[in-house]
């Protein structure tokens, strides 16, 4: 017999330590009624962080939508559900890894994924598509000239870490990545992002809560032994960044993928047995989290033996067996008399499972180690009446000027060969090839559309019909009007998924900001809140779940409010997916767009917000575009439509370095070229060419089929105007007549596609700072 | 034909390869648990991808002491047919059915696009069907195919006509720029000497449906779902 674990006093160091405030650590002994042992303050320490309890973030969560006639799931459960008709729902989430990913690249990106992908297993649904959103400092000193090389190559070491191990997790999981995106601005020099989206497929009759009943049924952990790794990493999550970083390394995971493809098999298959009540994977906060969060949905309580979990090393006390997250773990409740039928099943898969303790009626957590009660707390106190702070709103003014810069002109150059050029090679607009060449995305036999296309898209095996996704966030435009850019985040992904001619239904976001404890970042943060909710609601697409990360700051710069939309929309017949690159030669362009409005001065303001004026001018002023909501969704559904009647070839939206590279971008892909004749109705060629104004599409199409497609525009109250052709070889672009952009497609096309690879190959790092 | 897909713990082309067999070529077809000697009176066995066993310790190393690879093995030593997909073209040389390894790709990253081959030779079960210099457009996807072997044994691989495949350009040229991995002599694809058991990095099965905008790969699938001439 194991004699007990002595528990330290509990002095104010080690509150603090905790990351508690005196007012919190009040409130634990009101909950109590007694002092906590160490092992209990390090337990509330963790639920109540802000990565685990959305004490900042949760009142003003509740104003987004998040119902509709689709959704069989919502927020507060490991991953939103909708019906996608038939037998069939799908199960998906998008959820951040930012601060592991800076501390320890390559293990935090591949926890990320794991992460996710297990919140969506848990459900019963198996996995079948991934996609990421990242957000990295720059690569090039071209493209931040302040930038010292220690950031430069730091960045870069970041990137080829966060990739590699995005890389290394999804390929050997065997789930495709199906898109995403990969920005780059200066702001998250000290705080990349990593919001990793998983999506699954379950039977509606099939799904599975995280919530346990039945006293007296076992409770039962399979998967990975539990080390020391990433104690604290919620907490760490929780925390602006400072010089001493790198010493948090011990708080990241470290990902086994193997293991997480044996869980998978095996979980999916044990609850075929219809022996399992409930299940939630061991993610943030471990089996402190699974434990309570279990008995609190179900209104009972868990009561665990620490003695009975399987162990990677010996010694380990409460308090790290409690905090700690190791990955590839869950932790189930099944049916008493049934528990042998689990077991057959993890010992197929050579898993570890161990009954660690049972239900109890009692809507309470109770920890034993070696016999003795080291923690007893009420699920609800670290649950639902976790602490929710009602912080102080202040007013975000963006820093950026109103108006254009007086030294920059428009209007003045009439060729632009060497600015496109440029423009194409910027961060935010070449091709991405280097990164997801690097993840399977063909794994599993359903992706008709992946990487490199505008939106994923996955035929559903056994069944007409096929999912389409996308993820899209614009920190830029929120930075400069945090309402309006989350508008935007939400048209713009929810656009990208009608372009292949799903209807968009649901959402989920991923809430990336600075620290929450500063009035202005709540002041983006509530403001962003308010324009997810007004687009969400106009496009018909309710959020149902995601994630909320805070505090992301090193040495008090914070990152632009970064929201990232992640939009699921349903094709219900296969056959009628459109692609968002054209495929031969001598096809029609046309331009998909409302009636034009006269702009005038104002076109000039939304310029400042584009990436040509950030990468060719070297700007940033003013305001983004603005957004018709209603437009937006009646371009939505005409492009719906669109596919439905086959007439289109393929469907681009219109976004990043406007219609000319957007144009390029349809052509590339298959190495052809264009000729396009705009019109400037009295606007500067910059903003004819490069601005990104929302709410347009070019379509390719037959040039038999042109009136047929403007026939259907005039129903929508939309305007589709042919404004060029694909060719073979040469890519040219006209204003009023006089070419604007006048070149061999080719020429424009490696531009585009090799400027990522130069920047991070090793040469190109002897750039001179 | 019936064709027997494995399962190792780790693989994930299994369901994959199943699917085009069974689905889209309409042949029966069996999944094969690893820990089993039982090949289900299948005619075809089929090594699928994935990453058997984490590919921790090298790629195939640890799945090619499964007890269904002893099965595999009497297998073809009496004439079966076997096809290794990637992984499984890892596995089947690391249990010397194949002559050769697969090192790390020469970029050290894992590499997932459609490249093309060229058929190298059509004397075999997986290619009677084809004619000789076509060229196939199919994905790869691994982090660990770059083929090679010694002097000795790739001057009897060219000797025998073992190369079954070359990465080569969409016009049928193998060049350096059109091999992604490094493999010698860009070789995609070799099988041994008796002609019954080929190994390929590519997929064909991912290749296999209008709806993924690839069918080259179907070619192979067929040649073999139509091989009447079992060498066994």
């Amino acid at each position: 017999m194991k004699t007990p674990e002595k528990q330290p006093e509990i002095t104010p160091e080690v509150i603090a330590s905790h990351g508690l405030t005196p007012d919190e650590y009040e409130r634990i002994l009101k909950w109590l009624g007694r002092t906590p042992t160490l092992t209990e303050l390090g337990i509330f320490s963790v639920m109540w962080s802000e990565h685990c309890s959305y004490k900042s973030s949760r009142v003003h969560l509740k104003r987004l939508p998040t119902k509709s006639k689709l959704v069989m799931q919502g927020p507060g459960e490991n991953a939103g559900i909708i019906d996608i008709g038939g037998e069939w729902a799908c199960a998906f989430k998008i959820e951040s890894h930012n601060h592991p990913s800076f501390v320890e690249p390559f293990q935090g990106a591949t926890t990320g994924v794991g992460g996710i992908l297990r919140d969506i297993f848990t459900m019963g649904a198996r996995p079948v598509a991934v996609m990421d959103s990242l957000r990295f400092g720059h690569l090039r000193h071209q493209d931040d000239p302040a930038m010292d090389r220690a950031t430069l190559h730091k960045n870069q070491s970041v990137v080829d870490g966060v990739v590699g191990g995005v890389a290394s997790y999804g390929n050997c999981f065997g789930v495709p990545n199906v898109g995403g995106e990969t920005r780059f601005e200066s702001c998250y020099n000290g705080n990349p992002l990593v919001n990793a989206f998983a999506l699954g497929l379950v039977k509606k009759n099939e799904i599975f809560y995280a919530s346990a009943a039945g006293a007296g049924n076992p409770v039962i952990y399979v998967g990975s032994k539990t080390g020391k790794d990433g104690i604290h990493g919620a907490t760490m999550a929780s925390e602006e960044f400072s010089e001493g970083s790198e010493a948090k390394r011990p708080n990241v995971q470290v990902g086994d993928p193997f293991m997480e493809k044996l869980l998978l098999e095996a979980c999916l298959e044990a609850m075929q047995t219809g022996a399992i009540v409930g299940i939630q994977d061991m993610g943030a906060a471990g089996l402190t989290c699974s434990t309570c969060e279990l008995g609190g949905r179900g209104g009972v309580g868990l009561e665990i033996e620490l003695d009975r979990v399987p162990q990677r090393e010996t010694g380990m006390s409460s308090y790290e067996i409690m905090l700690s997250e190791s990955q590839e773990r869950m932790l189930l409740v099944a049916q008493k008399g049934r528990e042998e039928e689990v077991f057959q099943v993890f010992r197929k898969w050579g898993l570890d499972a161990s009954t660690v303790g049972e239900v109890i009626p009692e809507n309470t957590m109770r920890v034993k180690h070696h016999g003795v009660t080291v923690a007893e707390i009420p699920n609800e106190a670290l649950t639902d009446d976790a602490p929710l702070y009602h912080r102080p709103v202040g007013e975000w003014i963006s820093p950026a000027p109103k108006d254009k810069p007086a030294g920059l002109q428009l209007g003045a150059k009439s060729l632009f060969n060497t600015e496109f050029e440029k423009l194409l090679a910027s961060p935010n607009i070449s091709a991405k090839n280097w990164v997801y060449e690097q993840y399977d995305s063909m794994v599993q036999t359903n992706t008709m559309q992946g990487p490199g296309q505008l939106a994923g898209v996955i035929r559903i095996k056994g069944t007409e019909r096929a999912l389409s996704m996308a993820l899209y966030g614009n920190g830029r435009w929120c930075y400069l009007d945090p309402k309006l850019g989350a508008e935007h985040n939400v048209a713009r992904a929810s656009r990208m998924v009608a372009c292949t001619g799903a209807r968009p239904v649901a959402a989920t976001n991923c809430l990336n900001f600075g620290n929450p404890e500063k009035p202005p970042i709540m002041g983006q943060f509530s403001d962003v809140i308010d324009g997810l909710g007004e687009a969400c609601n106009a496009l018909e697409t309710p959020i149902t779940g995601g994630n909320v990360s805070f505090y992301n700051e090193t040495l008090g710069e914070a990152i632009y409010p970064t929201p990232v939309l992640g939009i699921v929309g349903i094709l219900s017949d296969v056959t009628k997916a459109v692609g968002s690159v054209a495929t031969a030669a001598g096809q029609s362009i046309v331009l998909l767009a409302p009636e034009k409005k006269a702009h005038g001065s104002q076109a000039q303001n939304e310029f400042g917000s584009s990436e040509y004026a950030v990468h060719v001018l070297g700007g940033m002023w003013g305001v983004p575009p603005q957004l018709d909501l209603k437009a937006e969704k009646s371009l939505q559904d005409a492009l719906q439509k669109l596919a439905a009647e086959k007439l289109l070839l393929a469907a681009r939206d219109i976004a990043e370095g406007g219609i000319a590279a957007s144009v390029a971008k349809l052509v590339f892909a298959r190495e052809l070229g264009a000729e396009i004749e705009l019109l400037s109705a009295g606007l500067p060629a910059e903003c004819v060419l490069f601005a990104e104004d929302a709410t347009r599409a070019l379509l390719v199409c037959d040039p038999s089929r042109v009136k047929d497609v403007a026939a259907i525009a005039v129903n929508y109250g939309l305007n589709a105007q042919a404004i060029g052709t694909t060719t073979a070889g040469t890519f040219t672009v006209s204003v009023d007549g006089k070419k604007a952009i006048d070149g061999a497609a080719e020429g424009f096309r490696r531009s585009w596609r090799q400027a990522l690879e130069t920047a991070l190959e090793p040469e190109a790092e002897a750039v001179g700072v | 034909m019936k064709f027997g897909v494995i399962i190792f713990p780790g693989s994930n082309c299994d369901h994959d390869a199943y699917w085009a067999f069974k689905e889209v070529c309409g042949q029966p077809a069996a999944l094969l648990w690893h820990d089993s000697h039982d090949l289900e009176n299948s005619d075809v066995i089929v090594v699928p991808g994935g990453f058997s066993y984490g590919d921790y310790l090298r790629t195939g190393a640890i799945a090619r002491f499964s007890p269904i690879m002893e099965s595999v093995r009497k297998f073809a030593a009496a004439g079966g047919l076997v096809i290794g997909i990637c992984n499984g073209f890892q596995i089947l040389c690391e249990a010397k059915l194949l002559p050769g390894v697969l090192l790390r790709n020469k970029t050290l990253k894992y590499i997932c696009k459609p490249v093309h081959l060229r058929v190298e030779n059509t004397d075999t079960p997986f290619t009677h069907s084809l004619t000789k210099g076509e060229v196939l457009e199919i994905p790869i996807g691994h982090g660990d195919g770059n083929y090679f072997c010694d002097d000795a044994t790739l001057s009897q691989l060219n000797r025998n006509q073992q190369v079954i495949f070359r990465y080569a350009t969409p016009s049928g040229e193998v060049t350096p720029e059109a091999n992604p991995n490094g493999s010698l002599e860009n070789i995609a694809g070799v099988c041994n000497e008796g002609r019954n058991v080929l190994g390929m990095m590519p997929h064909p099965e991912r290749a296999s449906e209008d709806l993924l905008g690839m069918k080259d790969g179907l070619k192979i699938l067929q040649a073999l779902a139509g091989s009447t001439t079992s060498m066994r």
